[in-house]
C-alpha cells in the first residue's frame, strides 16, 4: 500500500512539473468543445441536445492525449524494471497508474465540464447527470486506457495504434454517458446511468489484471 | 531466447554468501540477458534459477538491487525526490538520504531536476539507490559506465561493504574491478 501510494504521489508530482500532460489534456478538451458550435451552428436547442455527447466525446479524446506515455516513460528510462522488482507487483503498478491517470486527467475534466456545458446551453436540470456520468465513467476510460497503453508499450509508434485499439472499446461508455445526460435534457428515464455504473465497475475491477498481464508480456520480451 | 534464437545454453553457476560473480563475454553474448533472467525480469526458456530457496520469478525480484543500462532518473524530479520515492517504494530509511547524497557526491545537485545531471551523476544517484534499498542480491550491468575514477572507487567501496555483509553481487563488465571474484565466461 505504501509503495503504491509512493508511485501515485510520484506520478502526480511529475504531472504538475513542466512537461506534464495534465494541463494539455484540459486545454484540448476545452478547445474541442468550444470549436464545435462553429461547426454545427449556434441553434441553442440543437446545442443543448448534443451537449452531453460532445462533452463525452471530447473528454474521451482528451484522455487519449497523454495515454501512450503512461508506461512508456518508465519503460524507456529503466524505472519500469525497478518498479517490477519492487514489492508493488504488476497489479499494484497498474492500479497506481490508473488512479494517477484519473486524478491527472479524468477528475480535472469532470470539474471543468459544467463550464463548457454552459457554452453549449445545457439545461440546468441536466448538470447533475453530466457531472455524475463523468464521475462514474472517466475512471473506466483511464482503466481501459491503461490496459491499451500497456499492450502497445513496446511497439514502435504504439501511440498511433492505441486510439484504434481503445476507441471501439470505449463506445459503450460514451453511449451510456451521453445517454444519461440526454435523458435529463428530454426529461425521460432511460437507466443509462446504471448501465454506465455497471460497465465502469467491471472495467475498473478487471483492468489492473489485464494491464499487469500486458506489462509482463512486454517486459519479458 | 532473443528474437526466437537461443542466446546461450548450458550456463551453470552457484554463488555463496559474500561472494561476487563477474560475467564476462563479448558484446551480444548475453550478459544483460543473464542478469535479467536472474532478476526475474525475463523467463528462462529452460532451466531454473533460485536465490536463497526462492524459485518464483516475481518473488525473487524483491531481493534484487538492480543497476541496469538506464539509471531510472526522472528528468522532472530531483535526486532527493527520487531517493525519497525509492525509500518509500522498497522500504529504505529516509533518514539516511542526506548522508547517502553526500557519500555519492550529489549534495550540491540534490535539489536540481535530474534532467540537468550528467550521465555520471545519474549513475551515482543509482548507486545511492542501491545502497538505500539494501537488497541482498545486487545485479550490476556495466556498473562502471559513465563513472569517473572517484566514482569507480566509490562503487568498489560499496561493493566491498555489500559483500562483507554477506550479500551477493553479479556483475557484467568488460573492465577489471580488482576484486576477488568468481568468473563466468559467456561466448
Amino acid at each position: 500500500m505504501r509503495a503504491a501510494a509512493a508511485l501515485l504521489a510520484r506520478d502526480l508530482r511529475i504531472a504538475t512539473r513542466a512537461g506534464g500532460s495534465a494541463v494539455l489534456a484540459l486545454a484540448f478538451f476545452a478547445a474541442v468543445v468550444t470549436l464545435l458550435p462553429f461547426g454545427i451552428g449556434s441553434d441553442p436547442k440543437l446545442l443543448a441536445r448534443v451537449a452531453g455527447g460532445v462533452i463525452w466525446v471530447a473528454a474521451v479524446l482528451a484522455n487519449l492525449l497523454g495515454l501512450d506515455r503512461l508506461f512508456q516513460a518508465d519503460y524507456e528510462d529503466g524505472n519500469l524494471d525497478l518498479l517490477a522488482l519492487s514489492p508493488l507487483g504488476f497489479e499494484g503498478i497498474a492500479a497506481a497508474k490508473i488512479v494517477a491517470h484519473w486524478l491527472i486527467t479524468g477528475l480535472p475534466l469532470t470539474v471543468i465540464a459544467p463550464l463548457l456545458a454552459l457554452l453549449l446551453n445545457l439545461p440546468p436540470s441536466a448538470y447533475p447527470a453530466l457531472l455524475l456520468s463523468l464521475l462514474i465513467g472517466t475512471p473506466a476510460v483511464s482503466a481501459l486506457g491503461s490496459a491499451a497503453a500497456a499492450l502497445t508499450l513496446s511497439i514502435r509508434r504504439g501511440g498511433l495504434l492505441l486510439p484504434l485499439l481503445l476507441l471501439p472499446l470505449l463506445a459503450p461508455v460514451v453511449i451510456f454517458g451521453a445517454g444519461a445526460v440526454l435523458a435529463q435534457v428530454d426529461r425521460v428515464e432511460n437507466g443509462a446511468i446504471w448501465f454506465l455504473a455497471a460497465i465502469s465497475a467491471v472495467t475498473i475491477l478487471l483492468s489492473p489484471f489485464v494491464t499487469a498481464a500486458a506489462l509482463r508480456l512486454n517486459l519479458s520480451d | 531466447m532473443r528474437g526466437g534464437r537461443p542466446v546461450f545454453r548450458d550456463v551453470n553457476f552457484r554463488v555463496g554468501r559474500g561472494e561476487a560473480l563477474v560475467v564476462e563475454g563479448p558484446n551480444g553474448s548475453g550478459k544483460t540477458s543473464l542478469l535479467r533472467l536472474v532478476a526475474g525480469l525475463l523467463a528462462p526458456a529452460a532451466g531454473a534459477i533460485s536465490f536463497s530457496g526462492i524459485a518464483d520469478r516475481e518473488e525473487r525480484g524483491n531481493s534484487v538491487g538492480w543497476l541496469g543500462h538506464h539509471d531510472g532518473a526522472k528528468p522532472q524530479l530531483s535526486p532527493r525526490e527520487m531517493l525519497l520515492f525509492f525509500a518509500q517504494l522498497c522500504g529504505g530509511a529516509r533518514e539516511s538520504i542526506p548522508s547517502l547524497l553526500q557519500l555519492v557526491g550529489l549534495s550540491r545537485a540534490a535539489d536540481l531536476p535530474c534532467q540537468y545531471l550528467s550521465a555520471g551523476q545519474k549513475r551515482r544517484l543509482a548507486l545511492a539507490r542501491l545502497k538505500l534499498c539494501g537488497r541482498p542480491l545486487w545485479l550490476l550491468d556495466e556498473p562502471l559506465a559513465a563513472l569517473d575514477a572517484q566514482g569507480k572507487s566509490l562503487l568498489l567501496d560499496l561493493l566491498r561493504e555489500h559483500l562483507a555483509a554477506g550479500s551477493i553481487a553479479l556483475i557484467a563488465t568488460h573492465e577489471l574491478l580488482g576484486l576477488q571474484t568468481q568468473r563466468l565466461q559467456l561466448t
